[in-house]
């Protein structure tokens, strides 16, 4: 479980978090959803500690992460994979390369054994044979699925995805959707997932956190969502026809 | 950034990343470093001899003011200096990059210390490779020196030669040595250091290089003055 506990975070005069307060379960798809601009992002950062909240408390299960220092936080991090909303791949370094990177630093395995853990992780994405490619041969969409790829290869104990199906097409979005929620139930994971994708909302969000203007406005289920008298959420939820009359 | 100069997590990561280092910053300098010094080398010789006008002053003169600057000033410090353009640059744009598009946080989050990773290999990497350049680009000059001499017809090859010996003091290559050292820190560090704390864009990324480059250059003449103050004087 990852328990965010009254976080505040503010970049010069904008506060972006406003003493949210939320947790995450263990063996969940945790959903983080809210518009553009909420803050999703910026509490996930937090979550990792790429940014230092400016007031408030990270624990990780029973240990305080926001008091660990530099140096314990990199040791704890060896357990975390995160999805960057960019992508975020090493773009000197070929798509294997990239995914076998967290192998080579911390494992001790062959590389026979890497390379077949590769190309595990991008049959799981529907990428197989795209091993020997750059970043920048790929499209948006393969980019996202091999940062996925690479957050996974190590099979780690939280997963942090930013916008994972984001600029892919609904096919594609449900596969990558419905990997993340069998691998957090097959290993147990904690995954946190920055959404504003209403299908992940609703086939994969097993824990929601609405994000609203910085607050946590609403938490909930993937059933409660559809059924909330919350003015912000029905607003988010249901802006477009679709979702609309889905609800009738 | 003092992050920079711990033990690398893991050696075998490590060694790969030098070896790659030394082709991407050596190496790959090499051809721009001989091409400069071989002509430096052979205008300086040309313009000794064609300022010796008067026969009190021996043309072996032309081999040994040659020798002097090349070895002294030019080959340590204007070399560093074109390599502070083109390694500096580089780094600074490579890391800047990487920062600005998030990889040096996706480095964070696996557990990676990243300004070891990425900086040290350059820092260690260029002081042992750039002596080996200055040591190319000196023999290179004095070639250069010679053959202008030659070509042109000013100066005998016995007198460049007798030029280049007199009064030679190897120390003279220790210091050359260590100024590139020296510089080869600086131009690693400083560079890494402007890349490793860019904000922002692609702009910003070509800010950083633009800066970096200048203050290292700047550090370069001012540890030029410092060091030979404190060896030759
Ligand atoms: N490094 C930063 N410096 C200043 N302001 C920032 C920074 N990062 C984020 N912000 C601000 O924080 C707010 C929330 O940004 P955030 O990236 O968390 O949004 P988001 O909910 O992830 O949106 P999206 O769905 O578009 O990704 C925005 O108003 C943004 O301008
Ligand atoms: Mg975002």
């Amino acid at each position: 479980m990852i328990e965010a506990r009254n976080i505040s975070k503010a970049f010069g005069d904008h506060e972006v978090l406003k003493n949210v307060s939320t947790s995450f379960e263990k063996g969940q798809t945790n959903l983080i959803i809210g518009q553009s601009g909420s803050g999703k992002t910026v509490l996930m950062k937090c979550l990792v500690g790429l940014y230092t909240a400016d007031s408030g408390e990270i624990a990780y299960d029973d240990q305080i992460f926001s008091e660990m220092t530099e140096k314990e936080k990199m040791v704890f991090r060896k357990e975390f994979g995160m999805l960057f909303q960019g992508g975020a791949l090493f773009d000197s370094l070929s798509v294997e390369e990239n995914i076998m990177f967290p192998l080579n630093m911390f494992t001790k395995q062959s590389f026979e054994e890497k390379r077949e853990r590769v190309n595990f992780c991008l049959k799981r994405v529907n990428l197989e044979n795209a091993n020997k490619l750059y970043p920048s041969e790929l499209s948006g969409g393969m980019i996202k699925r091999v940062a996925i790829a690479r957050a996974i290869s190590v099979n780690p104990k939280y997963l942090f995805c930013d916008e994972p199906n984001s600029g892919l097409d609904p096919r594609t979005a449900g596969v990558i959707d419905n990997l993340i929620n069998e691998i957090t139930e097959e290993y147990g994971m904690t995954t946190i997932i920055n959404t504003h994708d209403m299908n992940s909302v609703l086939e994969i969000g097993e824990k929601i956190a609405f994000i609203h203007e910085g607050n946590l406005w609403w938490t909930g289920n993937k059933h409660e969502v559809l059924h909330s008298d919350n003015k912000e959420l029905n607003d988010f939820i249901f802006a477009s026809e679709l979702t609309r009359r889905l609800k009738k | 950034m003092i992050e920079a100069f711990r033990r690398p997590d893991k050696g075998s990561v490590f060694r790969k990343q030098l070896m790659f280092e030394f082709q991407s910053l050596g190496i790959e300098s090499l051809g721009i470093v001989l091409f400069i010094s071989a002509f430096t080398g052979g205008i300086a010789a040309l313009q000794t001899a064609y300022n010796i006008d008067t026969p009190l002053i021996p043309l072996t003169m032309v081999g040994f003011v040659t020798r002097q600057s090349i070895i002294l000033e030019f080959s340590p410090t204007v070399i560093s200096l074109i390599l502070v353009g083109k390694v500096g640059s580089r780094i600074t744009s490579e890391i800047g990059t990487m920062k600005v598009t998030e990889q040096i946080d996706a480095l964070r989050i696996m557990g990676v210390n990243p300004a070891n990773f990425l900086i040290l290999p350059k820092i260690t990497a260029a002081m042992i490779i750039n002596p080996v350049l200055i040591i190319f680009s000196i023999v290179v000059s004095l070639l250069g020196g010679y053959l202008a001499c030659e070509i042109s017809g000013l100066v005998t090859l016995a007198d460049y030669i007798a030029g280049l010996h007199y009064q030679f003091n190897p120390f003279s290559i220790t210091y050359a040595i260590i100024k590139t050292i020296v510089f080869a820190f600086l131009i690693t560090s400083i560079s890494g250091f402007y890349g490793y704390y860019t904000e922002g864009g692609a702009l910003d990324v070509g800010n950083s290089s633009t800066k970096a480059v200048v203050n290292t250059s700047i550090f370069i003449i001012l540890f030029d003055l410092i060091l030979t103050q404190l060896m030759l004087v």
